[in-house]
Parts: C-alpha cells; sequence; structure tokens
C-alpha cells in the first residue's frame, strides 16, 4: 500500500521547484509538478510530487545538490 | 560564418548596437512560447504556467553553463544591461561608500555612479586609461582606499574594442574584499568569461547583442559565493513566492525579479546563447574581418584614421573617422546611397571619446557579426573610397 502513497516538496519559490524537478527526473527520481495543495500552503505556484517511498532518496539528494526547500509533507 | 536571411542587400555593421539579424533557432524559440505556452511563469500551478517556468529555468541554466556559474538561481533576468548594471551598482553601494571606475565606461555604468556622487551618496575615482583605451590594473589598485566598496569596469569597450585585464583587475578586488562588477555588453559571446577564474562578483549584460537575443532582454550573473543580502532590491513586487507575506523575499533570484518576466524575449536569449555555443571561432572570425578591414582600409581610403588600440584581440568593433568629413554625413551616405548600416557619435560614451580624443565630434563605429562577410567589407571599403574622394 506504501507504494501508492504520494508526498510533495514544497519550496519557497516555483524556481526552486522546477530546479528540483529537473535534477531529481535527471538523477533517475520520478516525480512532477502539481499546484501547491491549499491545505499545505497559501502559495500561488507549484510543488514536486513524488512516491512517499521515494522521499529519503530525494531528500538526500536534495540536500546535497544545495537545492533549497521547504519541507517535504504526505499527502 | 552563418548564412543570412531576409536582410536582402542591406549590410549590417551596427551590431554593437544590437546584433541583427539574430540565428533563426532565436525567432522560432519566441515564437513557441508565445504561440503554444504562453501563461505566467510561477504564478499559477497549470500545466502551461509549469512551461513557462521551465521556459525561464532552461535560461538560468544555459547562462549559467556559459559563464561558469554553478547555482542557476543566481542568474537574474534583466531588460538589457543597463538594467543590470544599475541593479548592481545602486544595489551594492551605500552612503559614505567609496566606488572605482574607469574613462572607458558606456553611461549604463558612468551615468548612475554619476548620479549617486552627485546626490552626495558615494565617492567616486575614475581611473584614467591610456590614449587607446587600456587600463593598468596597478591604477585601479592606487585608487583603492577604505572605503572602497565596488570596483566597475567595462570588459571591451563599445567605442574601440578596447579588451580590459579583467582577470587582473579582479584578483586585486577579491584580495582586498572589494566587490568586482563587471559590464560585459560588448563581450559576452565573443570573448570567454568565467565568473570563478575571472573573479567575477556581478556580471551584467545584454541579451541582445553578441549572445543574439532579443532586445529587452538582458541579465545580471551574482558569483556562486556571494552574499546576495549585500544587494539592495531597487524594484519590489510579486514574485509569485511567499504569496502569504508583504515581506519581498530575501532569495536569488525572486529578490531581484518583480514582476512577470519577459519569457519570450529569455526564451529568444537562450536559443540565442545555445545557438552561439555551437560555433568554437567567433573570436576568430572577427579578428579576421577586423584586420582584414582595417588593412585595406588604411592602404585605400584617404585620410581614414582609426582608434584601435594595437595588439590586442578584436573584437569586431571599429570606431575610425574620414579626416575633413563629418562622421554623421559619411554614415547617412553609407546608409542611403550604399545600404550599408553603422552608428556615428559618441555611442553613449562620452569618457571613452575624450579618453581616445575623439570628443566632441565622435567617429564611425562598425561593429561586426557571425553573419558578416568579407565581402560585405570590400562593399564596405569601396563605398568609403568613394566618399573620401569626394
Amino acid at each position: 500500500m506504501d507504494k501508492l502513497k504520494k508526498s510533495v516538496i514544497l519550496f519557497h519559490s516555483t524556481n526552486y521547484a522546477i530546479w528540483a524537478q529537473n535534477e531529481l527526473q535527471a538523477n533517475g527520481l520520478p516525480c512532477k509538478m502539481i499546484s501547491v495543495p491549499r491545505q499545505l500552503s497559501s502559495d500561488c505556484g507549484y510543488c514536486v510530487q513524488m512516491e512517499t517511498q521515494d522521499k529519503p532518496k530525494a531528500e538526500q539528494f536534495l540536500i546535497a545538490a544545495n537545492i533549497e526547500f521547504d519541507r517535504i509533507d504526505d499527502l | 560564418m552563418l548564412n543570412k536571411n531576409n536582410t536582402g542587400s542591406v549590410i549590417y555593421f551596427d551590431n554593437a548596437a544590437t546584433t541583427f539579424p539574430k540565428p533563426p533557432e532565436v525567432a522560432e524559440a519566441m515564437l513557441h512560447y508565445i504561440r503554444d505556452i504562453g501563461a505566467n511563469p510561477g504564478r499559477s500551478g497549470h500545466k502551461l504556467a509549469i512551461a513557462a517556468g521551465q521556459t525561464v529555468f532552461a535560461g538560468r541554466r544555459t547562462l549559467a553553463e556559459f559563464f561558469h556559474l554553478k547555482n542557476p538561481m543566481h542568474v537574474i533576468f534583466t531588460g538589457n544591461a543597463t538594467d543590470a548594471l544599475n541593479m548592481a551598482i545602486r544595489g551594492v553601494l551605500q552612503t559614505g561608500d567609496h566606488a572605482i571606475t574607469s574613462s572607458m565606461e558606456h553611461n549604463s555604468t558612468i551615468r548612475p555612479l554619476h548620479r549617486m556622487q552627485k546626490d552626495g551618496i558615494i565617492d567616486l575615482s575614475i581611473v584614467q586609461a591610456d590614449s587607446g583605451g587600456l587600463l593598468d590594473p596597478q591604477d585601479v589598485r592606487k585608487a583603492m582606499n577604505s572605503k572602497t566598496k565596488a570596483v566597475i569596469i567595462n570588459h571591451v569597450s563599445n567605442v574601440n574594442g578596447c579588451i580590459q585585464p579583467i582577470r587582473e583587475i579582479g584578483k586585486i578586488c577579491r584580495e582586498r574584499g572589494i566587490i568586482f562588477i563587471v559590464d560585459a555588453a560588448q563581450s559576452a559571446g565573443i570573448f570567454p568569461i568565467s565568473m570563478q577564474e575571472d573573479f567575477i562578483d556581478l556580471l551584467g549584460m545584454p541579451g541582445h547583442k553578441s549572445l543574439y537575443g532579443p532586445t529587452g532582454s538582458g541579465a545580471l550573473l551574482i558569483a556562486d559565493d556571494f552574499d546576495p543580502k549585500k544587494i539592495h532590491p531597487l524594484k519590489c513586487g510579486g514574485t509569485g513566492s511567499l504569496s502569504d507575506s508583504i515581506e519581498q523575499p530575501d532569495f536569488l533570484p525572486d529578490m531581484l525579479e518583480s514582476g512577470t518576466l519577459n519569457v519570450a524575449g529569455i526564451a529568444g536569449f537562450t536559443a540565442g546563447v545555445q545557438a552561439i555555443q555551437k560555433i568554437d571561432s567567433i573570436q576568430n572570425h572577427k579578428q579576421k574581418l577586423q584586420s582584414y578591414f582595417l588593412a585595406r582600409a588604411e592602404n585605400e581610403i584617404p585620410n581614414f584614421r582609426h582608434f584601435t588600440h594595437p595588439n590586442l584581440p578584436a573584437a569586431g568593433v571599429i570606431s575610425f573617422i574620414l579626416e575633413k568629413f563629418s562622421v554623421s554625413e559619411v554614415a547617412q551616405i553609407l546608409s542611403d546611397k550604399y545600404n550599408i548600416m553603422c552608428r556615428q557619435g559618441l555611442h553613449c560614451a562620452p569618457l571613452a571619446h575624450k579618453t581616445l580624443g575623439t570628443f566632441p565630434d565622435g567617429t564611425l563605429r562598425f561593429g561586426f557579426s557571425i553573419f558578416n562577410t568579407k565581402e560585405e567589407i570590400d562593399t564596405a571599403i569601396e563605398a568609403l573610397k568613394s566618399i573620401a574622394h569626394g
């Protein structure tokens, strides 16, 4: 069941969301851009959605690549 | 070097003002954005907004790679080089600071600096170049004092193409902890520039000259290790980020990019840079054209005098006069009778013309691009010969 769960990476800026999505995909971590869910943030842009099982890998990758993000939330 | 398109019989030598024509990919990229994407980047979450954001990100990444910057978020899109240089100059200099610039600057640099000096905000030193326009880095060092906050240098002169030793000047700045701002309006796309190896903190450039983007495009690049909080944003407003706050974001690029970006311009700018990345002999091409023009002109045109600094690599920007003729008269005949486009006058650089001894009359300026050919120079030589012979 865990495989179907989704998480989202939230950013302070959509510029970082796009950068992160490009780098994550280029490094074999499937993800996609979605509108920021209103229950998670009041920002008007988008965030990166991925499978929850990939969360630790994605987090590790973003920190190593110096791509700043706000937080990762489970949906 | 490249095939022309749709320019007919016009010979365009006004490339130091803006390049024309552009590589065909530039118009195609702009059309693709306007026709197929069209949305506002970073403001909404729908597919087209994301595609617009990807268009802008591709530009940041392309420029970061081209100028040896690791962080694409340190690429700030502007309307032109003047925007970028104002953002840098007026953003970092505060009351009581001292700044250093050169006698070869374009008004894009000297006017904001002069204005800050006139308003009593900064002290300004203008380092004198030699009579060919070249600066001695040691003269820049001698002008530094304990209050010097920034050194602002034009990499290549828009008047005579003189190239300055920015790496040496940048090294001196780095040793003294002084911010080094470079105006790359005439050099970006011709000479290699490395934010890291040239010790540049802030690099301003137009998209529309030798990077072959459209007018209305430009960029400010900020060194990876430069603290963006040292820049006071000149403009505040909507960024699509931190929308629950009335505070301007304090991170790049958002803090310096308020308002909707010129996405069509950025698409064209990116395509221009990508087009020239495929060409490895741009400076060599300019060197050949400049050497050929000067050799023929000096030998064949009576009363021809040029102001190129000897023994420096060619930027393809040449200032010259035909003695006994006004520059405006010659430019008008070249345009009207021979379909040759060039610029005459002071080129928005009065101090540079004073340095070269061509103030207030100014000069004629030929600026060559990747599309110009030896055959076009032959036509121009015959035209100038004909004018000089009366």
